[in-house]
């Protein structure tokens, strides 16, 4: 038997107030709970991110209310604590966890938006790059240092007592710094690629690590939750960058000396690789 | 009176226009303050203490969360007015915001907000109005002035962010990407930080509030 329901998938429409912003939103990525936009924030001229999490009609209305407004507010306090405790994040600029009367609209939040390009892009371009000139040049020199500004960020990250969650390489971004842009050479010195490449490399691997989306992310000071966060980036990133997985090694040898519980949470990761993510419920 | 300025929100549908005037040198904040504690409608205003005002953005955010409230019927205080004060504050109380961020007795920088929430308030008759019952000094609301009038440490204390944003001794706050160059100075404010550097720390104080503002005491 056909199915004869030819109807295009109902999008979601913006929630209020965002549906008579000029210029439109534009849709740049959805995921299962939310729709993430790319509009400004009081003047067009402040361009921000819009995180939509709509309303799911098959959920009873009461408890799609408070499930809404408790992921808006748990992922909002998260970017909010991070941001004050000098993490690399988004900040949060406004939003509105209980959507507009009983219509149902979901909820929202508005974000900073972050410039430059995710760790993934970068990544998959350097590994190229390194594919077509051999190894030892400036890309993976470049790559390096990024898998240390990595671990770095993560550090701080967990050091002040939050778990990301979804650590993938698509949830980082790397923002290109207000000096680098004014001189990208930083890498043109002491190598052997020639100028243009070094130079290129600089461009496209400077910057600051962003982390993005924490629509799963928890506070927690334990060391397994932490140990499962680099877990979960660990697996990640040999499934997206397989060529790149020995620069995970980097990840792991900056985080060991960022703070200071850190070495206790990479022997837990030995652990964690031993059994998988999910904990052994025996004893 | 010419320093009145009416502007349109980004996302707030057109007619519920923002009209802000910001004063220095108020003589007579205690009229203005009994005129709002007695709820006469002429004076329905934000009147703000703008010493505790960081920036544009920081007001205008107050603005846009009350006016979202007030489309969605969903106003916590008497009206949209007062509700831009609450807004304002970091936490659910709303007697304490309006202590903290309205007017007081002694207040002399003053800012006053008020939206078109019917058609018969327009520029001209608020304008007029603020005219006849400001006693003050018009000046320009902008990043610039509110700068001026702005008391960082109060702003701090305020919503309990020091070091925020500041480049402290103790290298509690690294440089965020872990990069090892410069590290920031270490009395980037007291030796008088260069004007990137307090551009930099003023736009993440910035963001900071207005993360508290939204979460509102959900921390």
């Amino acid at each position: 038997m056909e199915i004869t329901n030819n109807d295009p998938p109902q999008p979601h429409p913006l929630p209020p107030p965002f549906t008579h912003t000029a210029p439109a939103p534009t849709l740049l990525t959805q995921g299962a709970e939310a729709l993430l936009y790319r509009t400004h924030f009081l003047l067009p001229s402040h361009p921000c991110a819009l995180k939509h999490r709509p309303s799911k009609p098959y959920r009873h209305p009461v408890l799609d209310k408070r499930l809404t407004k408790h992921r808006i507010l748990s992922e909002a306090r998260t970017l909010v604590k991070c941001r004050r405790e000098g993490v690399s994040v988004p900040g949060v600029l406004a939003l509105d966890a209980e959507g507009c009367g009983d219509a149902g609209s979901g909820g929202w939040m508005m974000m900073e938006w972050v410039e430059g390009r995710t760790v993934k892009e970068v990544v998959v371009e350097a590994g190229k790059r390194i594919k077509e000139r051999g190894g030892g040049g400036v890309w993976e020199e470049g790559l390096r240092a990024l898998m240390g500004k990595i671990g770095r960020a993560l550090g701080r990250m967990h050091e002040v007592g939050v778990v990301h969650g979804d650590l993938t390489t698509s949830n980082m971004m790397l923002r290109p710094s207000p000096t680098s842009l004014q001189n990208g050479t930083t890498f043109t010195n002491g190598a052997e690629g020639d100028g243009d490449d070094a130079k290129s490399a600089g461009e496209s691997l400077e910057g600051e690590i962003v982390l993005i989306d924490f629509g799963l992310a928890a506070q927690s000071l334990q060391d397994e939750d932490k140990a499962v966060d680099l877990y979960v980036l660990e697996r990640a990133f040999g499934s997206t960058h397989p060529e790149a997985e020995e620069g995970f090694q980097e990840v792991l040898r900056v985080y060991g000396e960022s703070y200071k519980g850190a070495k206790v949470v990479l022997k837990r990761l030995e652990d964690v690789r031993l059994r998988g993510r999910k904990r052994s419920m025996l004893g | 009176m010419a320093f009145l300025q009416s502007l349109n929100l980004a996302h707030i549908p057109p007619d519920l226009a923002v009209h802000i005037a910001l004063y220095a040198d108020v003589q007579n904040a205690p009229f203005l303050r009994d005129q709002l504690l007695q709820g006469s409608p002429a004076f329905e205003y934000a009147l703000i203490d703008a010493t505790v005002i960081l920036s544009t953005t920081h007001v205008l955010a107050a603005v846009f969360r009350a006016a979202n409230d007030h489309l969605n019927g969903r106003l916590r205080s008497r009206n949209v007015h007062s509700e831009i004060v609450f807004s304002l504050g970091a936490n659910n109380n709303i007697a304490q915001s309006l202590r903290t961020f309205g007017i007081t007795a002694t207040t002399t920088d003053l800012l006053a907000i008020k939206l078109s929430t019917n058609p018969s308030i327009t520029a001209s008759t608020v304008s007029e109005h603020l005219a006849a019952s400001v006693n003050g000094t018009p000046v320009e609301f902008s990043d610039a002035t509110l700068a001026k009038m702005a008391d960082g440490g109060k702003i701090r204390k305020l919503y309990k962010l020091s070091g925020v944003g500041e480049a402290d001794s103790k290298g509690k706050r690294r440089r965020k990407d872990g990069s090892e160059e410069g590290s920031g100075g270490v009395d980037g404010i007291k030796a008088g930080s260069t004007g990137y550097d307090a551009e930099r720390e003023r736009k993440e104080l910035e963001v900071a509030i207005l993360g508290l503002m939204a979460l509102r005491g959900a921390v």
